[in-house]
């Protein structure tokens, strides 16, 4: 049984198809890279895995069962982790406490939320992710002042506290500088590969991608044009034209005469 | 029947009266994001200033018909200053601050004017009915309205219609209504928002001052009057839709028309059923009747 | 950590201990007084929790009201007379009441929060004035109390009263110091600074704000039955209407939320300082409290606890 499966999802928003009967299937262990152009309905469609969009039409099951009418908070609990593109941190707190927050309700058990907070085995566990994603420098910094690298590690890492066996990474390198790209990915990458954990992330950067992904996903205009391993789909035609954006006399599907001002 | 035309007139009087009171607010709102409890002051210095110098006026021995033109002098003379002063002098050093710090700015603003009533014009009640008796009465069968309530509908009408127009027809009116919808796109196509900011709390507030001198007249001006009208004026503005000129208007007449209703059939429910109506519309509308939703991306 | 009492818990055991002593030199008056700005600091502790979730409620007189009216309907239609368990009750229903308007209050935040609060309280407000039944615009006299059986008025029933509301004030800041030392407290300022991601990690904001509600609006009821009781008296106007919730929001404000002590000592204060205003100056209390709330907004953002904090360290 496929960990994820969307069948025949689509999304509209008014006279907008931001998905357009995506079929997809994700198998364990799976690291996958998804790319398109801004608008071609990525993030949408990791939207609708966790949650925060409803489909318009379609289904999506996790290990068999139908999460479409799920919350987030339900399908986080499913062990269906994201990280945004914009991080989502809380700005006035330390990075610190960013992270016993999120350990603290990933715990289990009757009444755990009345359990004091600052228990050792919480505070251990926070520095040790914080060792992990190699912040802990920024332990005492307030979320909202640390540079926007730390701040995608951190987002990413509040997304692991749940041990999830699904993490979609939304754009983790978006907004950093080339220098950085390679060492975030370094560190996420080796944190979810030493915990198993199934990755699908959005990225821009085709090095990236190609480095990073073992199978990739191309989207365009709300549907996959494209899936198969990173050589494939990188080097087929309809991708370099319309994902990657090579071809200068570039024209869209079905659509003639519309050329690039 | 008669209790029919009873409810649809006492109704409308009341829509009028908190209309004007409203529409000063949810202009306000509308534009600067402020819920401004300071306009409950507003209203009663207008109320004050009106009452003193209807008694000036008409002491001097001048013409009494006059003294609706002083109602109305009153409204600008107390508006246009203090709007100013508490726009220019206070809320501009707390702009871009949260919506919730805002109201508690207004509401120290409030606390401060209350006193300060008090000690321009001491505790004593001031009245200028003259005005009120001057225009005598209408019978409708048993019924007796007083032609000044009637007056305050027209009044309302002429108000509504001149902000109306203003807001669509002049180059003031129109660069509001792009604040109101964007603010970021009104800064963007160049247009004045500080200017626009001023200008806007100076009409809300002679929009305030304005309810005030025109019910002066009619009951005895008293410290704490403006205390009970900002929370009326609150749930019209949430009912219509907070910064909606429709709004105001929709939400005053259902005001009015519920709360003579239950005035005159279940009397014991004529301060609930108004807040009732308020937490329905929040319940199930939650922007107000004519409000726009407002979606968070990420 | 566990059993054993944190600074702050000591601290509060201390000034209860300061609180029982005062008895001995304080004026008939200001026990009374004292007794009051507790109850009300009761009140402001609950608000104390909800503002640090940056929510604010312009409509807690209602549990207030709900509290004290509690007590003036259980004395004179249920012939209840016991003092315990007239304010045990009272924050029984207040924090039911709490719960069930909660349900719908914690959907919203900010302005409509504030505003939904003020309509409720206004609601209260509007049926009591109204109903003969329920006092009108008089209210009720809240007199004939027992204590374990034992009929006490006046002077007695002031001084229990008065030990009853530090025992209350002592025991409910060490639970709620606890509450905000746990992670359901500690989630008062992620779900102000992000909600996304709090529901991204798996709890539910509005069932988190409602827990918060309901704990503000026991507190509420609980000091407003202590206030009926010391004032002898429930009334619309002084126990229901906007502007008592007002006065709450001010003193939270006034007070800040660094500490659950803040609430009691920003009321004790507050009380002090409205008496002699009432005394020597009654047009300008309102003027006064109006510009402290734009002194501390401006200069003092996190209230006047954040002197004491920077106190004693300086030292």
């Amino acid at each position: 049984m496929a960990l994820l499966h969307a069948d025949n999802l689509s999304k509209s928003f008014g006279s907008v198809i931001a998905a357009d009967r995506i079929e997809v299937s994700i198998e364990e262990h799976e690291v996958i890279g998804v790319i398109g152009a801004n608008g071609a309905g990525k993030t949408t469609f990791v939207n609708m895995v966790t949650g925060y969009l409803k489909p318009s039409s379609g289904r999506i099951f996790y290990q068999g069962r139908d999460i479409t009418p799920l919350s987030p908070r339900d399908i986080t609990r499913l062990g269906i982790c994201r990280s945004f593109q914009v991080p989502q941190v809380f700005t006035s707190l330390s990075a610190f406490d960013n992270l016993m927050i999120a350990l603290g309700v990933a715990q289990k058990g009757m009444f755990h939320l009345l359990r004091p907070l600052r228990r050792k085995e919480l505070i251990d566990a926070a520095d040790a992710i914080l060792a992990r994603y190699d912040i802990a420098e920024y332990r005492d910094q307030p979320a909202g002042l640390l540079p926007q690298g730390v701040r995608k590690l951190l987002d990413i890492a509040m997304a692991m506290v749940h041990d999830p066996n699904l993490v979609l990474l939304d754009e983790p390198t978006s907004g950093v500088s080339v220098h950085e790209k390679y060492g975030i990915m370094d560190v996420v990458m080796a944190a979810l590969k030493e915990l198993g954990i199934t990755v699908l992330f959005v990225e821009h950067d085709m090095d990236i991608v190609e480095r990073y992904a073992k199978r990739v996903l191309a989207f365009y205009e709300g549907a996959i044009i494209s899936d198969g391993d990173p050589d494939t789909v990188l080097k087929d035609d309809q991708v370099r034209r319309f994902v990657i954006g090579e071809e200068p006399q570039a024209t869209r599907p079905q659509t003639a005469g519309a050329t690039h001002a | 029947m008669l209790t029919l035309i009873a409810i649809l007139l006492d109704g409308l009087i009341f829509a009028s009266w908190i209309f004007i009171v409203a529409v000063g607010l949810t202009l306000i709102f509308g534009v600067m994001r402020i819920l401004n409890i300071a306009h409950g002051s507003l209203y009663a210095f207008g109320a004050y200033v009106a009452a003193w110098l209807v008694g000036q006026y008409l002491s001097a021995g001048y013409a009494p018909m006059g003294s609706f033109a002083v109602l109305l002098l009153s409204a600008i003379i107390v508006g246009v200053p203090m709007g100013f002063i508490m726009e220019r002098g206070l809320l501009r050093f707390m702009y871009g601050r949260d919506e919730v710090i805002m109201v508690l700015v207004t509401y120290a603003v409030f606390l401060i004017l209350e006193d300060a009533i008090m000690l321009i014009w001491g505790t004593d009640a001031y009245f200028a009915f003259e005005p009120y008796s001057l225009l005598g009465n209408t019978e409708i069968e048993a019924l007796v309205f007083s032609n000044y309530d009637l007056a305050m509908i027209a009044l309302a009408l002429v108000v509504g219609a001149l902000l109306w127009w203003g807001l669509n027809h002049t180059r003031v009116g129109k660069y509001l209504q792009v604040v109101i919808h964007d603010r970021e796109l009104a800064q963007a196509l160049g247009i004045n928002v500080t200017r626009v900011f001023t200008i806007t709390f100076m009409v809300g507030a002679v929009l305030g001052a304005l309810g005030g001198a025109f019910t002066a007249p009619q009951i005895s001006v008293t410290p704490g009057m403006g205390v009970e009208v900002i929370v009326l004026a609150f749930a019209v503005v949430v009912i219509g839709g907070m910064g909606s000129f429709p709004g105001a208007v929709v939400g005053a007449v259902l005001v009015g028309i519920i709360r003579a209703a239950a005035v005159h059939l279940l009397p014991q429910l004529e301060l609930f059923i108004i807040y009732a109506v308020m937490a329905l519309v929040l319940v199930f509308r939650p922007q107000g009747l004519f409000g726009q939703a407002e979606a968070r991306k990420i | 950590m566990r059993g054993m009492l944190s600074k702050t818990e000591i601290g509060l055991f201390v000034a209860l201990a300061v609180l029982l002593l005062a008895k001995l030199i304080l004026p008939e008056w200001a026990v009374t007084l004292g007794t009051v700005a507790l109850a009300r600091g009761l009140v402001v502790l609950g608000l104390l929790i909800l503002w640090r979730t940056g929510l604010i409620s312009f409509g807690q007189a209602l549990f207030f009201g709900t509290g004290g009216y509690t007590v003036g309907l259980l004395r004179v239609y249920g012939g209840l007379t016991d003092i315990f368990v007239l304010t045990l009750l009272a924050f029984l229903f207040a924090g039911l009441l709490a719960y069930l308007l909660g349900l719908l209050i914690s959907r919203y935040r900010e302005i409509f929060f504030a505003m939904l609060c003020l309509a409720f309280s206004m609601m209260l407000y509007g049926v009591l004035v109204k109903t003969e039944v329920l006092g009108s615009t008089d209210g009720f006299n809240v007199v004939g109390l027992t204590l374990f059986g034992f009929p006490i008025e006046g002077n007695t029933l002031q001084t229990v009263n008065y030990f009853w509301m530090c025992l209350l004030a002592c025991a409910m800041s060490i639970l709620v110091h606890r509450y905000l030392s746990s992670t359901m407290g500690h989630l008062s300022p992620a779900i102000r600074d992000n909600e996304i991601r709090v529901e991204y990690l798996g709890v539910s904001v509005q069932r988190t704000i409602n827990v918060k509600f309901v704990i503000a609006g026991a507190l509420a009821g609980g000091g407003g039955a202590i206030t009926a009781i010391a004032v002898g008296h429930v009334d619309p106007d002084a126990m229901v209407y906007w502007l008592i919730s007002g006065e709450f929001v001010f003193v939270t404000i006034f007070a800040g939320t660094g500490s659950v002590a803040a609430p009691f000592l920003g009321s004790v204060i507050f009380e002090l300082l409205r008496t002699y205003a009432f005394e020597y100056m009654p047009l300008l209390w309102q003027l006064t409290m109006g510009t402290v709330l734009l002194i501390v907004i401006v200069f003092l953002p996190n209230g006047l606890w954040s002197l004491v904090q920077r106190g004693p360290r300086k030292g």
